[in-house]
């Protein structure tokens, strides 16, 4: 295993970035399609989402981090899926007992982290075969490009389908709110609409290079 | 994860028992992580519950102060003790400041156009009507479906409504008479299964309640005595323990 032991200040920085932008797990990678087209149908699921999912994404890949040299390569993936359930299950019991609303509003969601691609992804890739300090880097890049990608997703969604941002209206009285953005199909127009986005933005800058 | 590993071939198999080992302690390990965390967030989760209820009850019955439980027995609706174990069937007598009657909170639930549909129905058991209506849990489409909790003009059709024989969800602008509900444009799966909720929940309990009503009034003259289980909206503690107890079983029956 190519273990680093030291961690230089400029390799964290870049773990850190990467998950931001340059292999953001929705807009470039393209993982967990599913909480992102199904709970941002509001800005504040959105970022509830995210941040539920920074929460067992980082603590998964310390733990695994740390257990990396303890854990067999035979039963690995089924270890990794115990302590990401494990993590889930905790903020599945913390969101219900302290954000009653917001735990309505994901519902059954919060359960789905579990199989949530990008977590077991990140496991297998990166925090398996690296020091705790990088995966944690690697981790909250990830888990924050992720929550900002559903806080956008969130955000287009809700002020064309609500008219309104964290739930404060916009537009008064006279708005007559797209439903649709708020409904299923709106996901993945907004969705498709920023991939498009990302894309061209990410070819015109390689064709000028 | 389509990454192969290049020491697959070079490092021993592990024992099998070592194999079972790793993962029984893995389990062992979560195992008691999640009962602690079970443990410690059961209380506040259910509290939470309680007072959704709580706040639901004084909200469907109007100028309510205080509320006590009663339970459908063979006898028909008992007020229920406090340290008895709640029957599956309990609804909320409301009173007012003076000790009057403001009304019954009924449960109620019916599929909706997603998922069960549960609600709270604010019943005045002498004349009959609806008085107030609140939905306690819906996974109704945002936008359409959620109207029946959010559109405030859906609201207005349950502060005064007849039940006799029953209640009649008509579309929007043909309310003409006095036991109908004008339905939401758009969202008419949701409304009906509202209509199918609130007569559902009439149907069960008119009657107990009439039974109740007459022997209440037969056996004191007065409304009957605060019971031990009465909460108060402005003492927190006891309507906690006394309100508690049966929102909980109180759940499951919604």
């Amino acid at each position: 295993m190519n273990t680093k032991l030291e961690i230089q200040d400029g390799a964290a920085a870049q773990e850190f970035i990467k998950g931001l932008w340059k292999e953001n797990p929705v807009f470039v990678a393209v993982l967990g399609m599913c909480p992102a087209l199904a709970v941002t149908n509001s800005g504040i699921n959105g970022l509830a989402m995210g941040l539920a999912t920074t929460f067992v994404l980082i603590s998964s890949s310390v733990l695994v981090s740390l257990l990396r040299n303890a854990i067999p390569k035979q039963v690995r993936i089924t270890a990794y899926i115990v302590i990401i359930a494990t993590f889930v299950t905790v903020i599945d019991f913390l969101l219900a007992a302290f954000f009653p609303d917001i735990h309505k509003e994901l519902g059954a969601f919060i359960a789905l982290i579990v199989v949530n691609c990008l977590i077991l992804g990140r496991q297998e890739s990166f925090a398996s075969k690296n020091s705790v300090g990088l995966a944690v880097m690697d981790a909250a890049g990830m888990s924050f490009g992720f929550t900002f990608a559903l806080l956008c997703i969130g955000l287009i969604r809700e002020v064309l389908g609500s008219g309104s941002i964290f739930g404060f209206g916009l537009f008064g009285e006279g708005f007559e709110p797209w439903i649709v953005m708020i409904l299923p199909p709106g996901g993945f127009f907004a969705l498709g609409f920023l991939l498009l986005g990302f894309n061209w933005y990410a070819q015109r800058k390689k064709a000028m290079a | 994860m389509s990454e192969q590993e290049p020491y697959m071939e070079e490092e021993q198999e592990p024992s099998s028992a070592r194999l079972i080992l790793t993962l029984g302690i893995a389990g062992f390990i979560s195992g008691l992580i999640l009962v602690s965390v079970y443990l410690y967030t059961k209380p506040i989760i259910e509290k939470n519950k309680a007072e959704a209820l709580k706040a639901a009850i004084f909200e469907v019955l109007p100028n309510t102060s205080t509320y006590q439980a009663l339970g459908l027995m063979e006898d028909g609706l008992q007020v229920l003790g406090e340290a008895e174990d709640a029957p599956e069937w309990v609804i909320y007598e409301g009173f007012n400041g003076e000790g009057e009657r403001t009304g019954f909170a009924l449960p109620g639930a019916e599929p909706g156009y997603q998922d069960i549909i549960s609600a709270l129905i604010g019943y005045d058991g002498s004349d009959e009507r609806i008085i107030g209506f609140k939905v306690l849990e819906s996974k109704e489409t945002p936008g359409l479906g959620d109207k029946i909790y959010k559109d405030e003009a859906f609201q207005l059709n349950f502060k005064a409504l007849g039940t006799d024989p029953n209640v009649a969800v008509v579309k929007k602008g043909e309310k003409s008479k006095d036991n109908e509900v004008e339905a939401i444009t758009g969202a008419t799966i949701s409304s009906n299964a509202i209509g199918r909720l609130i007569n559902g929940s009439l149907e069960q309990w008119k009657s107990p309640i009439r039974a109740y009503l007459i022997r209440v009034r037969d056996s004191s003259g007065t409304p009957q005595e605060p019971a031990a289980t009465r909460s108060t909206a402005d003492s927190p503690t006891t309507s906690t323990e006394g309100g508690g107890g049966h929102a909980q079983s109180n759940n499951h029956a919604l």
